[in-house]
């Protein structure tokens, strides 16, 4: 998992790491002795459509064994969120649809019937979410469950990775509606934060949002597009990157070229997977578990 | 007569001065650094680009094919790259090193490859 060294003192005073086979688990905001009152699945960056064998000779195999791993799980998640670059990129846009429509297809095969989408670049940077909207239908949007505030922001449809005026002032009406101290749980498939712009990792007009956000005393932002884990905060906002199902991608700034990481048949899967999300609704507190692909779950 | 000799003399300084002058001025307009850069999916040409310390550069931007992006956070360097238009982007390179570039328009499947770097010398 990737920390920010500065932010390492801040989460070490917060969190509590578990690791229990092969399975990682962080603790914010309770401690140990906290109770959780739901939970959902995050998933993200499933690429459907890549098919570079030196990245992933399973490309065709991998979100379908993904899914039979949670269907075998003893997890009762209440929801899963795919959040973004449910496909890979292609200029075609017949193909496009196609994708999109076998990728609806395959997650059809999840037991759990309650799925959340929103784009990634790959899906909707060519056509401003054309073909999307026909799959999925709006790109940003907001839904209540157990009480907290759910907000889908949409940072890829706009090519020049831009939330745009508009939606902020979709994002500004949707806010008023809420109370301070009430809880706020976003998705957006870029970082609203200058991650790593040399990369690409940012969005442009981020900082908008996060200023929308800053009044609300609880706010946890989940996202992909970065390909691996990573925490970090944005004042009392944190922030936190989901692991992806097609190809990991290097931390950020590590090498001098960002490019997919080549398959390693001494640990195939490494470095892909999908986390659980456990949060209490009256404590703050959010657990964040790491699944690899096809592990047997507890 | 010696007064219109004297007087002949500073206007032949003057005219000299002036001409000079413009001269000069003309010589700096042609001395700019231009560096051409064309952009097309997915990228850049040429894509190292090498510069010295100090000495102003304009980047003339085209496009080949569609809108792309020039972004250069470590020079805080960003345009669009419009197709069938020459963007021109002028600055000073004022510290030393290697700075990459890259493409933030997303523009197709090879857009994440499209990227370049400035390296400034002293």
């Amino acid at each position: 998992m990737n920390i920010d060294r500065r932010d390492f003192i801040k989460l070490a005073g917060v969190c509590t790491a578990v690791l229990v086979s092969g399975q990682e688990s962080l603790v914010f905001g309770a401690g140990d002795k906290m109770k959780n009152d739901f939970m959902f699945l995050q998933l993200s960056d499933t690429h459907w459509g890549f098919n570079n064998p030196k990245n992933n000779p399973d490309y065709a195999g991998t979100l379908k064994k993904a899914i039979k791993a949670i269907n075998n799980t003893q997890l009762h998640p209440d929801f899963i969120m795919f959040t973004g670059d449910l496909t890979h990129t292609t200029e075609d846009p017949q193909r496009r649809r196609k994708l999109l429509s076998e990728f609806k297809d395959i997650v059809k095969e999840l037991k759990i019937k309650d799925i959340k989408f929103m784009p990634g670049e790959h899906d909707a940077g060519l056509d401003n979410a054309q073909a999307y909207k026909e799959a999925f239908g709006e790109t940003h949007y907001t839904f209540r469950h157990k009480d907290l505030n759910f907000i889908v922001l949409d940072n890829v449809s706009d090519p020049a990775s831009s939330i745009g005026d508009e939606q902020l002032k979709w994002l500004g009406a949707q806010l008023k509606k809420i109370k301070h101290d009430s809880r706020v749980i976003v998705f957006t498939h870029r970082p609203l934060f200058d991650l790593y712009p040399q990369w690409d990792w940012f969005t442009r007009d981020g900082s908008k949002a996060i200023d929308l956000l800053m009044p609300f005393k609880n706010v946890t932002v989940f996202y992909g597009h970065i390909h691996q884990e990573n925490y970090h905060m944005t004042g009392h906002i944190a922030h936190h990157a989901a692991k992806g199902l097609m190809y990991p991608l290097p931390a950020p700034g590590s090498v001098p070229k960002k490019a997919p990481v080549e398959w390693d048949p001494a640990s195939p899967y490494k470095g892909l997977g999908y986390r659980s999300i456990e949060m209490g609704i009256k404590t703050a507190s959010v657990k964040l578990t790491e699944y690899p692909v096809m592990e047997m779950q507890t | 007569m010696k007064i219109f000799k004297y007087i002949s003399l500073i206007i032949i300084f003057s005219m000299l001065f002036v001409l000079t002058y413009h001269t000069s001025q003309l010589f700096a307009v042609e001395q700019e650094n231009v560096i051409k850069i064309t952009a097309k999916k997915f990228e850049y040409s040429p894509n190292v680009i090498k510069l010295k310390k100090g000495v102003p550069v304009v980047l003339e931007l085209t496009s080949l094919d569609r809108l792309h992006g020039f972004n250069c956070p470590g020079l805080s360097i960003r345009a669009d790259i419009n197709p069938g238009k020459v963007t021109r982007v002028k600055f000073t390179p004022v510290n030393r090193g290697t700075f990459s570039f890259f493409c933030d328009i997303f523009c197709g499947e090879g857009h994440e490859d499209m990227n370049g770097k400035i390296i400034v010398e002293d």
